[in-house]
């Protein structure tokens, strides 16, 4: 390194750690000392209380609610997600023709790519409000009128308390699915041929060969995924703030933790009552993410 | 935002699939494996696909068509006064200024980022590790936990619902992501080209800007189409930093409210239709890119 260096370093670090310190950093750091105020955010005077707002959070019935919400889609949209793309990406490898160069991939692989990808990049506002829509509770919505012509009968999807956090969730998944199924089908693409091509001649079938030899081996893959799906499903934020009645609604049947962060802070003049809130959402992502890492983890397989 | 990991431009897709059948196996055009993997494939492509179509239909049609008797009805006529109507309740507006933040967004982004990552993986200096996973930390938590304070941070620079305001925001959180991408695409170029620039008295900004910048092209161009989309996307900062002058995804969200209102849902799949077409254009010309740039290998 020659002389000068650390001025040119310390010229290009400058103006971006800056920005990243004061919209980023602090306002992390914000959170957790505002959590330990009575801070309305509206009034400049405000007094240190100790840990009450994390005591009253204990007892808010409401973010409880809010938080096993968030539990719910946690559970559910990894495993439905990661089992759908997974499923689709084997379909898409390994379900064509069958002859004398081997099983080959289904035709038509990149339109199927293309099509399962497209939710991925148009805002959640756009989804929200199709599948809102999409959804509507009358007779003549266009899921209801499926429905019905299939004999399934009628449903009011976001309207009754009891399914709408499920229509929170299906939206959820169906916009992910196509993610993670090219994510999976990339990593298939990368296990080297000549793997299979042993298991073949040991006369392996094609689902021995996905359970036996893929599987293991998209391992670190599907872990991150994990990962991933885990922290949407503790945000959602945006997709029940647009899609749901209230948002929330009905009867805070599909109430998040951000909705609730949003709401006291934004709405009922609690700003330290909601920083406390996202000081316990920071806490139960780091968890999180730590549990699932672990207790995921399996040996690395290189090849 | 959903946070993926590195980049491969590589479609690995065109390759054929893995080789996996029963020994002695012939040639069968269609077997069930076959058809049961397109029936599949397709219908989950119809239940992506529709709903998309359903709502550029319905943004020419007039609210009794679209929830009539037979809401899979094509319109009798195209009414597409819907879309003047939309233009008129502000879409133009919306559309405008997320075309301004993100035309700046994704500039300051990339070219901070870059600066970021490259002294990151060029140069080494106390402290380097500890930036890096600085920035490496930000792609891990929602944008969600610090969105109280950040309101009052821009407020007391006087910048809520400014260009400027949700612009140096969104650098601040495309950082992250950028400075890990960049940082290990910038490993993988060769030193022995700056190291020569350097020697034939470039400086190193110099050196930065007219050799490695232009070498880590293919690299831009990936993480560039990734913070075009996600700022232009982007719901939750600018629907608290930004009350005052919406962007395009706020403006939908506000128009469903208004629309249901008012009972008028053509006007509202018009607009939408505005949000959904330009973005649906970039990537149905980019889709092999956006692909590689959004999923990456995390494989590696």
């Amino acid at each position: 390194m020659r002389h000068g260096s650390y001025r040119f370093v310390a010229s290009f670090l400058a103006i971006p750690l800056a920005l990243y310190a004061i919209f980023v950093i602090s306002p992390f750091v914000q959170a957790f000392y505002y959590s330990l105020t009575d801070w309305t955010g509206i009034s400049p005077d405000f007094k240190f209380v100790g840990f009450d707002n994390f005591r009253t959070l204990a007892n808010d019935s409401v973010f409880r609610q809010a938080l096993g919400h968030n539990l719910i889609l946690l559970i559910g949209l990894p495993l439905a997600t990661i089992f759908l793309a997974l499923v689709f990406a084997y379909l898409l490898n390994v379900g064509g023709r069958a002859n004398a160069a081997g099983v080959q991939g289904v035709r038509g692989n990149g339109f199927y790519k293309l099509a399962f990808f497209l939710p991925q990049v148009l805002s959640v506002p756009v989804i929200a409000v199709i599948w809102a829509t999409v959804m509507t509770s009358t007779d003549s919505g266009l899921l209801n009128s499926v429905t019905k012509a299939i004999g399934l009968g009628t449903s009011e999807y976001l309207a009754n308390p009891d399914i709408a956090l499920y229509c929170v969730l299906w939206v959820l998944i169906w916009g992910s699915v196509g993610f993670y199924l090219v994510l999976f089908n990339a990593a298939m693409s990368g296990i080297p041929k000549d793997i299979f091509e042993a298991a073949i001649i040991d006369g392996a079938t094609r689902l021995s060969t996905f359970f036996r030899i893929t599987l293991p081996l998209l391992w670190d893959t599907i872990q991150t995924s994990w990962v991933y799906l885990a922290i949407l499903a503790l945000d959602a934020y945006a997709l029940v703030a647009v899609m749901t009645a209230g948002p929330g609604g009905p009867d805070n049947s599909t109430t998040v933790m951000g909705l609730q962060i949003a709401d006291n802070g934004f709405q009922y003049g609690r700003a330290g009552y909601a920083s406390a809130m996202g000081v316990v959402l920071f806490f139960l992502t780091l968890i999180i993410a730590a549990v699932m890492l672990r207790a995921t983890r399996r040996d690395r397989i290189e090849y | 935002m959903t946070v993926p990991v590195q980049i491969d431009v590589e479609d690995t897709s065109a390759k054929p699939a893995p080789a996996v059948r029963p020994a002695g196996g012939k040639d069968r055009a269609f077997s069930p494996v076959n058809v049961f993997s397109h029936t599949v494939l397709i219908a989950w492509s119809v239940l992506v696909v529709v709903p998309f179509l359903w709502a550029v239909i319905a943004s020419v049609k007039s609210t009794g068509e679209i929830f009539g008797d037979n809401p899979w009805a094509l319109p009798k006529e195209l009414l597409w006064d819907n879309y003047a109507k939309a233009w008129d309740k502000g879409v133009g507006d919306y559309l405008f200024n997320s075309l301004v933040v993100v035309a700046g967004g994704v500039f300051g982004t990339m070219l901070f980022g870059s600066m970021v990552a490259y002294v990151l993986a060029r140069y080494e200096f106390p402290g380097n590790r500890f930036v890096y996973y600085l920035f490496a930390a930000g792609m891990m938590f929602p944008t969600f936990l610090a969105i109280v304070p950040l309101f009052f941070v821009v407020k007391g620079f006087g910048m809520v619902s400014t260009y400027q305001g949700l612009i140096l925001v969104y650098i601040a959180y495309s950082l992250p992501f950028t400075v890990f991408f960049m940082h290990a695409f910038f490993r993988t170029l060769p030193t022995s080209i700056a190291e020569a620039a350097l020697v034939d008295g470039a400086s190193h900004a110099g050196t930065f800007f007219r050799v490695m910048l232009p070498m880590a092209k293919p690299g831009l161009i990936s993480v560039g189409i990734f913070n075009v989309l996600g700022q232009f996307n982007q719901f939750v900062l600018p629907s608290f930093l930004s009350p005052e002058r919406p962007v395009l995804s706020q403006g939908i969200a506000t128009l469903l409210g208004s629309q249901r209102y008012e009972n008028d849902w053509g006007t509202l799949f018009a607009a939408l239709t505005i949000a959904m077409v330009p973005v649906i254009a970039v990537y149905l010309v980019f889709y092999r890119q956006v692909q590689a740039g959004l999923t990456g290998a995390t494989l590696k």
